[in-house]
Order: structure tokens, then C-alpha cells, then sequence
């Protein structure tokens, strides 16, 4: 029922992607970030697709399921576009209906954006898709170290993370056992109007929510047990450390940002 | 007898075409008696929830076929929705699914699902709240200021109130204090025989499985494993230990009597069979 929900699923694999640093690949997807926004034109978006496609294959993780976690998104996808559509500036008038006009400049935008959102979305997808967890909070809290020293809690955000990610797949798993339970009592969710299917959720909520707090309660309890107190002197049982292919891949994505960035402020392309 | 229900060739794979495929029952034939009481054990992860869970039509079989009364139960969606009130399902800690304000609202849950009128459904909750021997003056109270055998009882009784055909429960009766376990098990019992349902009993605890059930279903692995009266199942301890199982604690000292020359029968599994088949030995008299 809900394991289609894909969205931000670890995917384990052995693929030289899933074997990088997640300092590299949090920063390589911040760099590519940058780069579908410096681009401009088909040239500058073939070259961030192929880039892509290229670390879709290295990672070995299935298409399919990549596709399936779009879906969701399909129609923030389809406003954008049409909201480009309608409402850009633009000379070359395609034609025109009341008030709103369709332009060339306006076709052009809609189908940039859309690859835009498609491109950001599946990179994001490769990031979580490839790196577990575990490592994405440890990268994220080494990335972020610095900004201790202006007061940031660095490791409270990471480990209040961490437990989130952690608890995902517990809480997707109880919501399905509560929602097999009350269907068994006879409970249906799929028919009447919004204000009955919205009734209808308070008996997976309302058990959701009790045992989600009891859950933090056993957590918060099971960590002082174990003499939990923060970050502070904290040692790591696994430390990051980069090797040659992180250097190689910084480089790597250095040159598409900077090359992507040229083509598209300098020569529009 | 007649069959109730029937599994045909029933096979389940969770997440299909994922890395996280896993093929949870294999080809699974299986035919339930009215009327009758089955137990069904397994090692943990063998699939038996799985398995109930496709009894009511909660899981679709990936490939096979489910028979309720000889009629497929996947040919319609208002089927399914009619089969959850005849083959009622109650989960491993079904305290954990209460959500209603009082008792007694949601022991109703159920048969305000079925559309039932007010008095009937009165007349089921309190029904359903004798059976599992819990005072009326608790029905105005929060279920959540129970005890945890009572909270479990409470759930019980939320299917039981259903009035299903077929009573499904898994392991009803883990994590309780012995009293409550007793308690539950008689709930059960009674039930069974006063309504002359078939039960189905998914447990962990071999001397409930033998004591209680008139039929035996041993899962391994996904596939059903071993079938029969419970005297069958254990006089096959070696089948049973090599899937991770043990015998009842008096078939082991039988067993062991055995081995050291006694000749006890096999497949005794009540403390009072085994009484009767030592006393028997001594020449028949018995002075108690
Ligand atoms: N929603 C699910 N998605 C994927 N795999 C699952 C799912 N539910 C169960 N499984 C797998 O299917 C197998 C059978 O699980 P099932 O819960 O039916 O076992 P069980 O016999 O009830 O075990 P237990 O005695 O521990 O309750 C297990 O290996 C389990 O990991
Ligand atoms: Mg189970």
C-alpha cells in the first residue's frame, strides 16, 4: 500500500556512486544545483541530462523505480509549466485568447523549467537513493562544522535528522499495520466525500500519533540510558575520510559548473 | 464437513521488481473446515501473518487463488468489503489500534461499519464485551487508562462484536502475564464453542497450539510446512526441530522416556494423555 512510496528510498548497492563520500555527493549535488540554474539554453540542459543519465548508469539503480518517484510529483510539474506557459513576457505572440497571449519565449520557458524541476528532482533522487542515512547525516554534520563556531548546534540538527530518516520506514510500516487493522474492521477510506475520507483517517492518526510519541519516549529514554550528552567529545566509530575518486569527481563537477555556467551566461546557449 | 475457506496455488511476493523482493508464501494449498479450530505455528518470518492476511482479502495474492464458501473472494470490490465482516482479523497487539474516546464507541467501530442499526449494535457490544469477561461499568472509560490485558481484550472484542463467520487471530496472547494469557485463551475457547465458529490461531506456544486446536498447520519458509491433528504434527518431532520448533513440553518428556526404554506412545501432547498412557503401563489401576 504505501511501499510505492519511493520517495528518498535507500536503494544498497556497490556502484562506485554509492561508493563516494557523502561530503562529495552532498557537494556535487549543491554544484549541480547551481549549474541547472546557470544554464540557459538547450546545449547548457543536453550536457546536464547526459551528466545525469551517465551517474543513472553508474549507480545501477533501476530506472523504474526513479520514474516512480516522480510521480508524485507530475502536478507540480505540469503547474509550472503551464503557469510558464501563460504568463511569460515574450515578442513572437503564437496566438492569443481573451487576455493571455501564448508566446515562443513562453513555450521556451515552460520547457526549461520542466526539465529543470525533472533534472533537480532525479539528482536529489541519486543522492538519497545511493547514500545511506547514516552517512548522508555524518556528511551533512562534517559539512556543516564550521558554522559551529557562530553557534549553530551542528550536531543536534544532525542527529534530530538522523532519528527522522531513522524513523521513516518505522512509521510508513506502522501506518500500513494500522490501516490493515481498521480495513479489517470494516473501515473504508476510498468512498464518500472529502469531509467523510477525512473523518475516516482519524483511526489511523489517532494510533499513529500514540505510538510515534511513545516511540520518542522509548528513544529519549533508551539514550540517556546509555548516557547520551551530546556532541561534545563524542568520538565516531566510522570517520570519513576521501579518497582518490572524490578528488577526481570534485573536479569533475567543478568543470560542468563552470563549463555550464560560461555557455549559458556568456553565449545564452 | 465442509470446507469455509480454501487457498488454491496461493503465492505472495512483497515489493516485486525491487531489491527488496522477497517471496513471503509459496505455493500454499490449504482447505479450512467449518467449524473448526486450527492452529498455525511457525519460526519467525515464516509468513503466517502474511498468509491471514490474504484470509480477508487485506493482501492480494500475487498468483492463486482464495475460496470463501467455494466462491472466489477477489471477483468484486464489494466482496472483499462483506468478507472483512465474515472473516474477522484481529493483528498481533491490537492494543495498539484503539482510537476511539470510549470503550464502548470503539468496540462499535466494527459493527457501525456493517450498518448495523443502533440496538443491534448495542446488543453486540455488550456481547462482545461478556465474552472477553470485562465489566459493563468499563465501557464509558478511555481505553487508553487500561491495563495492557485489558486494553487487548478490549481489541478482541472489537472483531468479536463483528459476529464474523471465521475468528483469525495472531498470536492473541504475546506479551501477557500468564493470567491474562489464560484469560484470553478462554475468551477464545468459549467463543468457539458457544458460537460454533471456525478459529484460526496464529501462536508461538506449542502447548497452546496442541491443547486448543482440533487441526495443526506448520508453515517454514512460506510454504505450509506440515498439516494434520495435532497427534500427527508431534510425533514428528525431528520435522518439527529441523524447522526451528520444539514439541510440547510433555511430548519432550515423552520423548525422553523413550529414549531411555520406556514405552511411550507417540504424539501425546496433553499432560493427561501422557497420565493415562503411564498409569495404563502400571497394569491400568490407578489410585487417583
Ligand atoms: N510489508 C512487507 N514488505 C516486505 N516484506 C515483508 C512485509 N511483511 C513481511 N515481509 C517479509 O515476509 C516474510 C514473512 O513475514 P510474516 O510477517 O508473514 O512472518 P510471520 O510468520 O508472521 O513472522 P512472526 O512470527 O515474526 O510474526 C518475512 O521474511 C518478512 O520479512
Ligand atoms: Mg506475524
Amino acid at each position: 500500500m504505501l511501499s510505492n512510496i519511493t520517495l528518498g528510498q535507500y536503494f544498497p548497492g556497490e556502484s562506485l556512486i554509492h561508493r563516494l563520500d557523502p561530503r562529495t555527493k552532498l557537494l556535487l549535488f549543491v554544484l549541480y544545483i547551481v549549474a541547472l540554474f546557470l544554464g540557459k539554453g538547450l546545449v547548457s540542459y543536453a550536457i546536464m541530462a547526459i551528466f545525469l543519465i551517465v551517474i543513472i548508469v553508474m549507480s545501477k539503480v533501476p530506472p523504474s523505480s526513479l520514474l516512480r518517484g516522480l510521480k508524485p510529483l507530475w502536478i507540480v510539474i505540469i503547474i509550472t509549466g503551464v503557469l510558464n506557459l501563460l504568463f511569460s513576457q515574450g515578442q513572437t505572440v503564437l496566438f492569443t485568447w481573451r487576455r493571455i497571449s501564448v508566446t515562443l519565449e513562453g513555450c521556451y520557458n515552460a520547457g526549461f523549467m520542466i526539465v529543470r524541476i525533472i533534472l533537480l528532482v532525479l539528482c536529489a533522487f541519486m543522492l538519497t537513493y545511493t547514500t545511506s542515512p547514516i552517512l548522508l547525516t555524518d556528511g551533512l554534520e562534517r559539512l556543516l562544522r564550521p558554522f559551529q563556531k557562530i553557534g549553530l548546534p551542528v550536531h543536534e540538527l544532525a542527529m534530530m535528522m538522523s532519528i527522522a530518516l531513522r524513523f521513516i520506514p518505522t512509521l510508513v510500516e506502522e501506518t500500513d499495520k494500522i490501516i490493515s487493522a481498521q480495513k479489517a474492521r470494516g473501515a473504508d477510506f476510498e468512498s464518500g466525500n472529502i469531509l467523510r475520507r477525512a473523518k475516516a483517517l482519524i483511526p489511523i492518526l489517532v494510533p499513529l500519533f500514540i505510538s510515534a510519541f511513545r516511540r520518542a519516549d522509548e528513544l529519549a529514554i533508551a539514550m540517556e540510558c546509555r548516557c547520551y550528552h551530546g556532541g561534545e567529545g563524542r568520538t565516531r566509530l566510522h570517520q570519513l575520510k576521501y579518497a582518490r575518486k572524490d578528488y577526481v569527481a570534485y573536479v569533475i563537477g567543478i568543470v560542468l559548473c563552470v563549463a555550464v555556467g560560461i555557455l549559458g551566461r556568456r553565449f545564452g546557449l | 464437513m465442509e470446507p469455509i475457506l480454501q487457498l488454491e496455488h496461493l503465492n505472495h511476493v512483497y515489493s516485486p521488481g525491487t531489491p527488496f523482493e522477497h517471496r513471503a508464501l509459496i505455493d500454499i494449498d490449504l482447505s479450512i473446515e467449518k467449524g473448526s479450530f486450527v492452529g498455525m505455528i511457525g519460526h519467525t518470518g515464516s509468513g503466517k501473518t502474511t498468509l491471514i492476511q490474504h484470509l480477508n482479502g487485506l493482501l492480494k495474492p500475487t498468483s492463486g487463488r482464495i475460496l470463501y464458501n467455494g466462491e472466489d473472494i477477489w471477483i468484486s470490490k464489494q466482496r472483499i468489503h462483506q468478507l472483512r465482516f465474515q472473516v474477522g482479523l484481529v493483528f498481533q497487539y491490537p492494543e495498539y489500534q484503539l482510537f476511539e474516546e470510549t470503550v464502548y464507541r470503539d468496540i462499535a467501530f466494527g459493527p457501525k461499519n456493517m450498518g448495523l442499526d443502533k440496538d443491534e449494535v448495542d446488543r453486540r457490544v455488550r456481547d462482545a464485551l461478556r465474552f472477553v469477561e470485562l465489566p459493563e461499568r468499563i465501557l464509558d472509560h478511555s481505553p487508553f487508562e487500561l491495563s495492557g490485558g485489558q486494553k487487548r481484550r478490549v481489541a478482541i472484542a472489537g472483531v468479536i462484536a463483528m459476529e464474523p463467520e471465521v475468528l483469525i487471530l495472531d498470536e492473541p496472547i504475546a506479551g501477557l502475564d500468564p493470567e491474562s494469557r489464560e484469560a484470553i485463551l478462554r475468551n477464545i475457547q468459549d467463543y468457539h464453542a458457544t458460537r460454533n465458529n471456525t478459529v484460526i490461531l496464529v501462536t508461538h506456544n506449542m502447548d497452546v497450539a496442541a491443547r486448543m486446536s482440533d487441526q495443526l498447520l506448520v508453515m517454514s519458509h512460506g510454504s505450509l510446512y506440515l498439516s494434520g491433528t495435532p497427534e500427527e504434527i508431534f510425533s514428528q518431532t525431528e520435522a518439527l526441530e529441523q524447522t526451528g520448533l520444539t514439541v510440547p513440553e510433555v511430548t519432550q518428556i515423552c520423548d525422553h522416556l523413550r529414549r531411555r526404554g520406556v514405552p511411550m506412545p507417540r504424539g501425546l501432547y496433553t499432560v493427561e494423555a501422557a497420565r493415562d498412557a503411564l498409569l495404563a503401563m502400571r497394569g491400568g489401576s490407578s489410585h487417583a
